[in-house]
């Protein structure tokens, strides 16, 4: 046996349920990358005995966990806040079947909106598709709460919902760790169970609500809500990070009812509580979801009239609104901060491009989610519309057609990147040729999901424990989808001239145009070793202060005191400030 | 924690959040990233104690500030208690505004954080580092004067350096966090005298 210090570690939230899952004997598990989430799939892949996939998208992860827990073994699909939105095809068809294998899907919510286009309240996906739903409040109880929702999930026969927010994702905390259930393989036997037909889906609907009504008990009596007795002055009904940031302030001043498993809501419980005190705070991050639970059962309460549906909660929030707003005196200095908004990185591949595209005044262009986002910032201000993933070419299609029928003359770009293309592009792109579009899609590929911290997807030619995987060609996949080879332009991203050529092309061009524009990512470590002793230099008797390189918006090129520089710990090597550089005042140092 | 993103102030915040749950604190460490990989401005908050619940720090409610980039010091400098401890590298790196022109970098930043904040340790960690040869250990040196402000310079870093630091760069690491422990101009007891 080991002793308590050898099992207790410091785990993110991410990392204490990839631990809970690989304790709880998970088979399968299955993810596309996403913050505040990602870590999830990342840690669980460091366990052999689980099966991990970067799947292409979520549907995709949630449908390849589907068919597993269906055949019997437990599975798990992680995936960010909207990545829930795209998995949600499969998830109410699924609780309608139910588990055979336990089947927990969690999502990262993202209050606060640090990496996300929404700050959609996830829980209230959990009655609209009528399946459990537990909420952690730290790392401990990530892993705990999972275990529980295996457990749950195979007893019921239903997919269980395990919610967690950036703050639960991304903080770590003592975590004592256990060992793993091992379950002996169940011969799989032929049931037809699964077959989801309409007459089957009648059935399931009512068996599903007898499974709701069983597991409303259950929530009444588990060990993940309960009651923690102060007195009965005040009490706070709270769920996930709210119950720390709540303890933090009335510490053991009130009485604390601490849902984890927070639906089915457990009624009976919150009216025993809400008996037993005088005033009643509900505690929660953006929606009244428990609130409006309690407001059903005719209780009483104070929620949202004090707290905000906005953004993070915090102690201090709460301070305020529940208890006399203490003047908080602090430093101050007469120094404005200029804002620090996220750019693209020191020799980013993507910058070419989009500085070749601004070049054109009647370009109007549908960009995506990913690096290239940041293609909307000045000094660039490539973009016009960013709505989810893959809609960086279809909403380009929809963008085209208006301005033919409104006899508007612009030039439709739509950019995708290399992963989002494989999660969603692909379909944007088929019905581009086939609904005749003329859009020039640019699609940058930089062999790697960059943003989320370089993930593999099917244009790598690895899986995620790095093993080789056959590698899709972008290039055959977009001369298949029907785009003429005539209209396909592969490019080195980081030639400036070849993808300035590649763009009037596009820009001339009446049929769909297909750019590849590729260079991998500088911060993978084999670009990083390759490139690490190269650097560009500023000749200051050859610069005339022209100011073209600073256009590119490189962070690493700074002008001070009217002098252009470049920041030796930044440069990378990329070579676009000297490609733009007309006075041969940019050289290379280095090897 | 504060500071620019590629500075590494995650992995300090790691290295030291390891360090204190191994003098027998509980702990908790979060961090805030935001869309970009490079040049965003990152955030991590560290509280321990005997039992910590809520891993957010509000207004006023830090007892130490690290700001791995002098700009962020003033942008975070609200977080910090009227008698909490500044630690700032003297050392810029141009957010987007002021690259594109629309705005200046502020001058006397350094001065009027010394100016302002009672217990403020501000100093070059970037000259240390570039000294050793290698400017991106600037990090490690601000980790070195975090773990002397706090007293904790007698318990051993080396594990836990040796987990998160590649083996190549452990040696260079080691001499860095040295650097910064024993870099001058830190009142001994700081970080005792203001409890």
């Amino acid at each position: 046996m080991k002793t308590e210090e050898e099992t207790r570690r410091l785990m993110t939230g991410n990392e204490a349920i990839a631990r809970g899952a690989f304790e709880a004997g998970c088979v399968v598990a299955t993810s596309y990358p996403g913050t505040p989430g990602t870590e999830i799939l990342e840690n669980l892949a460091t366990y052999p005995e689980v099966y991990c996939e970067w799947s292409s998208n979520e549907k995709v992860a949630l449908e390849v966990a589907c068919g597993a827990s269906a055949v019997g073994s437990r599975a798990l699909s992680a995936m960010k806040v909207v990545g829930l939105n795209v998995a949600m095809d499969p998830l109410m068809t699924f609780s309608y079947l139910g588990a055979t294998g336990g089947l927990v899907i969690v999502v990262a919510d993202d209050p606060g909106c640090s990496s996300s286009q929404t700050e959609q309240d996830n829980r209230l996906i959990a009655p609209f598709a009528k399946i459990p739903l537990f909420e952690p409040s730290d790392s401990q109880e990530c892993k705990d709460y999972v275990k529980q929702a295996f457990e749950l999930s195979e007893q019921y026969g239903i997919p269980v919902l395990l919610r967690i927010t950036t703050r639960i994702s991304h903080t770590k905390g003592v975590v004592i760790l256990g060992q793993r259930m091992e379950f002996p393989p169940k011969a799989y036997v032929k049931t037809g169970n699964y077959l989801s037909t309409p007459a089957l889906a009648r059935k399931n609907h009512a068996r599903l609500e007898e499974k709701l009504l069983q597991l409303e008990e259950y929530s009444n009596r588990c060990p993940q809500n309960s009651i923690e007795w102060n007195g009965g002055e005040i009490g706070v009904v709270t769920s996930g990070i709210s119950y720390q940031h709540a303890k933090d302030v009335f510490e053991d001043g009130v009485s604390y009812l601490k849902l984890g498993l927070t639906h089915p809501p457990p009624r009976e419980l919150i009216r025993e509580f809400a008996a037993k005190v005088k005033n009643i705070y509900v505690i929660e991050e953006n929606e009244p979801y428990l609130e409006n639970q309690l407001k059903l059962l005719g209780i009483a309460c104070i929620g949202k009239e004090r707290l905000p549906k906005l953004y993070e909660l915090s102690p201090e929030i709460i301070r305020n609104a529940f208890l006399s707003a203490a003047e908080n005196k602090t430093y101050h200095v007469d120094i404005k901060a200029p804002e620090r908004p996220p750019v693209l990185c020191p020799g980013c591949p993507h910058r070419t491009i989009f500085y070749a595209v601004s070049r054109y005044k009647d370009v109007v262009a549908a960009n995506d989610i990913g690096c290239y986002t940041l293609g909307m910032m000045p000094p660039l201000n490539v973009t016009d519309t960013l709505i989810c993933m893959g809609a960086g070419i279809s909403a380009g299609i929809g963008i085209e057609k208006s301005f033919r029928k409104s006899g508007q003359k612009k030039k439709v770009f739509g950019f995708i990147g290399d992963s989002t293309f494989f999660h969603s592009g692909i379909t944007g792109l088929i019905d581009a040729v086939w609904n005749k579009s003329s859009i020039a899609i640019c699609i940058l590929d930089n062999g790697t999901t960059a943003m989320t911290g370089h993930q593999a997807h099917p244009g790598t030619g690895k899986t995620i424990t790095g093993e080789n995987a056959p590698l899709l060609d972008i290039e055959k996949i977009v001369k298949a989808a029907g785009v003429k080879d005539e209209n396909v332009r592969v490019v080195d991203a980081y030639n400036l001239r070849e993808v300035e050529e590649a763009v009037k092309a596009a820009h001339d061009a009446e049929e769909v145009f297909v750019i590849i524009a590729r260079q991998p990512c500088p911060l993978l470590k084999e670009v990083r070793k390759k490139r690490g002793n190269a650097v560009y230099q500023v000749q200051q008797d050859k610069c005339v202060h022209c100011k073209m390189c600073l256009g590119l918006g490189c962070p690493a090129i700074v002008l001070k005191e009217k002098e252009v520089s470049i920041n030796r710990e930044m440069c990378n090597a990329c070579g676009l400030c000297w490609q733009v550089c007309k006075f041969d005042a940019i050289v290379r140092v280095g090897d | 924690m504060v500071g620019v993103g590629g500075q590494g102030i995650i992995l300090v915040s790691d290295i030291l959040a390891e360090g204190l749950l191994l003098s027998g604190y509980d702990v908790k460490m979060s961090e805030l990233h935001g869309l970009a990989q490079r040049g965003g401005s990152v955030t991590t908050q560290i509280t321990f104690g005997d039992k910590i619940h809520s891993p957010v720090i509000g207004t006023a409610e830090a007892d130490l500030l690290v700001a791995f980039e002098k700009l962020e010091a003033i942008r975070y400098l609200r977080y910090l208690k009227p008698d909490g401890i500044l630690i700032a590298n003297d050392y810029e790196i141009f957010p987007l505004p002021v690259l594109i022109g629309a705005e200046r970098y502020p001058d006397q930043v350094a001065e009027s954080l010394r100016r302002s904040v009672k217990n403020a340790v501000i100093f070059s960690a970037f000259r240390i580092a570039e000294q050793l040869a290698e400017p991106r250990a600037q990090n490690i040196v601000l980790l070195g004067a975090v773990i002397k402000v706090l007293g904790l310079e007698k318990m051993d870093w080396s594990p836990i350096i040796k987990r998160f630091i590649p083996a190549g760069l452990y040696d260079l690491n080691i001499r860095a966090l040295q650097e910064g422990i024993d870099c001058p101009g830190f009142k001994e007891t700081l970080w005792d005298s203001r409890l």
